[in-house]
């Protein structure tokens, strides 16, 4: 029988659970780390950062999004360090004051990947606007990310390159997705689409289906990432000390070392290259 | 597709394995979609049956409000507690963004106008059937209201269910609050919205099968409890 | 009275100054422009039972619904003793209604509620209720899968044990078989035998002759005629009533 005193009896149960569930979060030594998919969803962290925690018991958090997000919500102080993939905008970060310093880490490189049959002709191709070039001739379909992401941004100055006005085609074969790396490649592979990704995310990426690497090796392709320690003057909560804890160690020989060491089926996928003054 | 297959696999897999890591997912689910149910009926509840059973100008147009808020979006619940919880945000300063009691508010705010909408429904009409009676007791409000939600208990069940399966599902409002953090904030949702964008489809349609099976096994659980007490006659 | 030194008024849990007579004076309803009742003066004393009778859609149950402050007339006055039927007095008021309304919950936790309201819950008084109400040992049961006559009679007995000092009932036997109509005319011949004021509203003619002390005739929202029982029965004045007694239809 539902009576009152089994009634206040599961509410009272539940509301405990509850509490000491959500309770046991948020106790450890930590830092909330903003950084983009690329580097959440290859692996890259997973393998990563239990060897920093290992070293240093702090542990880090990591909220993965578009670079663009990951930056925003680090200019409102929701993280404590900010490691993502546009230089630009980084710059921008630092001269606005919300961050420290920048430090180059590593860089990997952007691949355009399509269908086998190829229909744009572009496969084998080291020249990343031509090929982008090809595919607008022939209005092959391609699919964009068209977020605020550290790939579009990079695939905007390719379009820029090759002379292409994509917002004029958008709708028709050039279509944004608005959403994440990954959701993106389901839609190339569900469409039989080009896209640019990021080398990292492609190698881990599981639903390839009928997707091939076409185009990669161009200069234009690099794809730098850096770290910022988000200002604790402009932020007060910005767990500093062991932020840039993390900063250092990702630039110091060990933590370079350790982003070498990353591989997915024998693969390299990141390369390191800090340079101990940062810039 | 394959997929299909291959999930069903791994879903059972994932259940018989135990795999630790889903088993926290899981727990954290539960804990904070329940929270958030918990929350919304003390506050959806009483509100919903005070609407229901008092009558007072501008009722009509805050019964079509409510149920209007019924619809809203997950994501833009999560944009607004994301603005209010952020360090730039009024609320920042109790550092709740990225923590499982930021996604539990956040769900609380998308269930709150449902568990309120539904028992307004639900109140209204054994109010109707009580009205009289209780005018004749001069019964005060404040005992009308107690009378009335203990009444409609059992259907009231129903409108906590609804509102859980509406907060358990969505995806929206606890990726952006919660940041879908490992080990942290990481629910079954945004575990398969991971999954997902990682191109693993049939890891998230596993992941999906779980959370139907969680679904059901509260359904059941708290239906159980109900068909008892509806047994017993009291509903 | 044990010790007999008291004056009875003063033993009573009411306070000074009883609820009789009800007194209505130009009350008026009038809803699109239908004029539903319209008593120009009536008393009802304070003995016995006063039947209501009167053709289906007479106004009787409106009336009884004026009278305990439910319905607001849009002219005229209702007054208890003097008092308006606010809700001091309407807790002193019991009222059965034609449909009883049954809380969604056992029936000992009807009895309770009711009682609670008042904070006077007491269970071995709700339990004699109970058995006066022929409904010992379905304490427990859920009031809404009582049978007819058991709901009416818990609905009684609900009103009864808040020892009200008058009591308004609205058909209370309507659709009940005769041996169930006899539990509640018992139920009510016992509440009128210690004291209780009734007013009943019923179209079962030989219950009137039963029970009424005083009868009623209600035609149109309009008292067509107020007498006593025996005069009432045996002379009927008004036209109306003479049809309504006779069988006859009336208009
Ligand atoms: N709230 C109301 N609004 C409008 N008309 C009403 C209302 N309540 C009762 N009536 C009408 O008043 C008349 C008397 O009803 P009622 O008192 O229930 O009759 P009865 O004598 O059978 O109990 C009926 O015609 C009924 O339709
Ligand atoms: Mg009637």
């Amino acid at each position: 029988m539902l009576n009152r005193r089994t009634f206040v009896g599961l509410a009272t149960a539940v509301a405990l659970t509850a509490s000491s569930l959500l309770a046991a979060a948020n106790d450890a030594k930590s830092i909330l780390l903003q950084s983009t998919t690329s580097t959440a969803n290859s692996g890259l962290f997973d393998y990563l950062l239990p060897l920093f925690t290992e070293k240093t018991g702090i542990r880090v958090d990591v909220v993965a999004v578009g670079t663009g997000q990951a930056i925003k919500n680090a200019e409102n102080g929701d993280g404590d360090v900010l490691f993502v993939h546009a230089k630009a905008d980084e710059e921008a970060f630092v001269a606005a004051g919300h961050g420290v310093k920048r430090f180059d880490v590593m860089y990997n490189d952007f691949v355009v990947v399509g269908p086998k049959a190829d229909p744009a002709g572009v496969a084998g191709g080291r020249d990343a606007a031509a090929a982008l070039k090809a595919i607008a001739d022939v209005e092959a379909p391609f699919a964009s990310r068209g977020d605020d992401s550290g790939t579009y941004k990079a695939e905007l100055k390719l379009w820029q390159k090759a002379k292409v006005d994509v917002k004029a085609a958008s709708g028709g074969w050039y279509r944004e997705t608005g959403s994440g790396m990954g959701q993106t490649l389901n839609v190339a592979a569900g469409m039989g689409a080009y896209a640019l990704t990021d080398r990292a995310t492609w190698a881990a990426f599981e639903n390839k289906g009928d997707l091939a690497v076409l185009v990669e090796g161009d200069t234009a392709l690099f794809n730098q990432y850096g770290v910022i320690l988000v200002n604790p003057e402009k932020h007060p909560t910005v767990k500093a000390d062991l932020g840039q804890t993390f900063v250092d160690w990702l630039v110091s020989k060990e933590g370079q070392a350790a982003i070498a060491g990353f591989t997915i089926g024998g693969e390299q996928l990141f390369y390191p290259n800090a340079t101990p003054s940062g810039s | 597709m394959q997929d299909f297959g291959a999930a069903f696999r791994l879903a059972g897999h994932l259940l018989v394995s135990g795999d630790p890591d889903l088993l926290e997912i899981v727990a954290r689910s539960l804990a904070v979609s329940l929270g958030a149910v918990l929350v919304a009926c003390l506050i959806g509840l009483p509100l919903g049956a005070l609407i229901g059973f008092l009558r007072f100008p501008g009722r009509r147009a805050i019964v079509v409000f409510l149920n209007a808020l019924m619809g809203l979006p997950p994501v833009v619940i999560g944009l607004l507690v994301y603005m209010m919880l952020s360090r730039a945000g009024p609320l920042g300063p109790l550092g709740l963004l990225y923590t499982p009691t930021a996604m539990v508010i956040a769900q609380a705010v998308l269930v709150t106008p449902l568990v309120a909408a539904l028992a307004r429904q639900t109140v209204e009409t054994l109010a109707a059937e009580y009205d009289e009676y209780f005018q004749s007791l001069a019964v005060p409000w404040h005992a009308a209201l107690g009378a009335l939600l203990w009444d409609g208990r059992s259907a009231l069940v129903t409108v906590a269910l609804a509102g859980f399966g509406r907060a358990i599902a969505e995806v929206g409002a606890v990726i952006i609050v919660g940041g879908n953090i490992d080990h942290l904030t990481r629910v079954m949702t945004t575990a398969i919205a991971l999954e997902t964008s990682k191109g693993d489809l049939a890891l998230a349609l596993a992941l999906g099968m779980v959370l139907i099976l969680l679904s059901v096994g509260v359904n059941a659980a708290v239906m159980g409890v109900r068909s008892r007490a509806v047994e017993a006659g009291h509903g | 009275m044990a010790d007999g030194t008291l004056p009875p008024v003063l033993t009573s849990s009411h306070p000074i100054g009883g609820l009789t007579p009800l007194r209505m004076t130009g009350v008026r309803l009038v809803r699109k422009g239908q004029v539903l009742l319209n008593i120009e003066d009536l008393t009802i004393g304070s003995a016995g039972v006063t039947v209501l009778l009167g053709p289906n859609g007479a106004g009787k149950s409106l009336l009884l619904r004026v009278a305990d402050g439910l319905v607001r007339p849009d002219a005229g006055a209702v007054t208890w003793g003097g008092l308006a039927p606010d809700g001091t007095v309407r807790r002193r008021i019991g009222f059965v209604f034609q449909q009883p309304v049954l809380l969604r919950r056992s029936v000992r936790a009807n009895l309770k509620f009711a009682m609670g309201i008042s904070g006077l819950w007491d269970r071995r008084k709700a339990d004699r209720a109970l058995e006066d109400a022929g409904l010992a040992g379905l304490g427990d049961r859920p009031a809404r899968v009582l049978s007819g006559g058991e709901r009416q009679r818990l609905a009684l007995a609900r009103a009864l044990v808040l020892d009200p000092e008058v009591l308004l009932l609205d058909e209370p036997t309507a659709s009940l078989d005769p041996a169930a109509v006899a539990a509640v005319e018992g139920m009510i011949g016992r509440a009128v035998a210690r004291g209780l004021k009734v007013v009943l509203v019923t179209h079962d003619i030989g219950q009137a002759r039963r029970l009424a002390d005083e009868v009623i005739f209600l035609h149109r929202g309009q008292i067509t005629e107020q007498a006593a029982a025996r005069l009432f029965f045996a002379d009927p004045r008004s036209a109306a009533a003479k049809a309504y007694l006779s069988g006859l239809l009336i208009p």
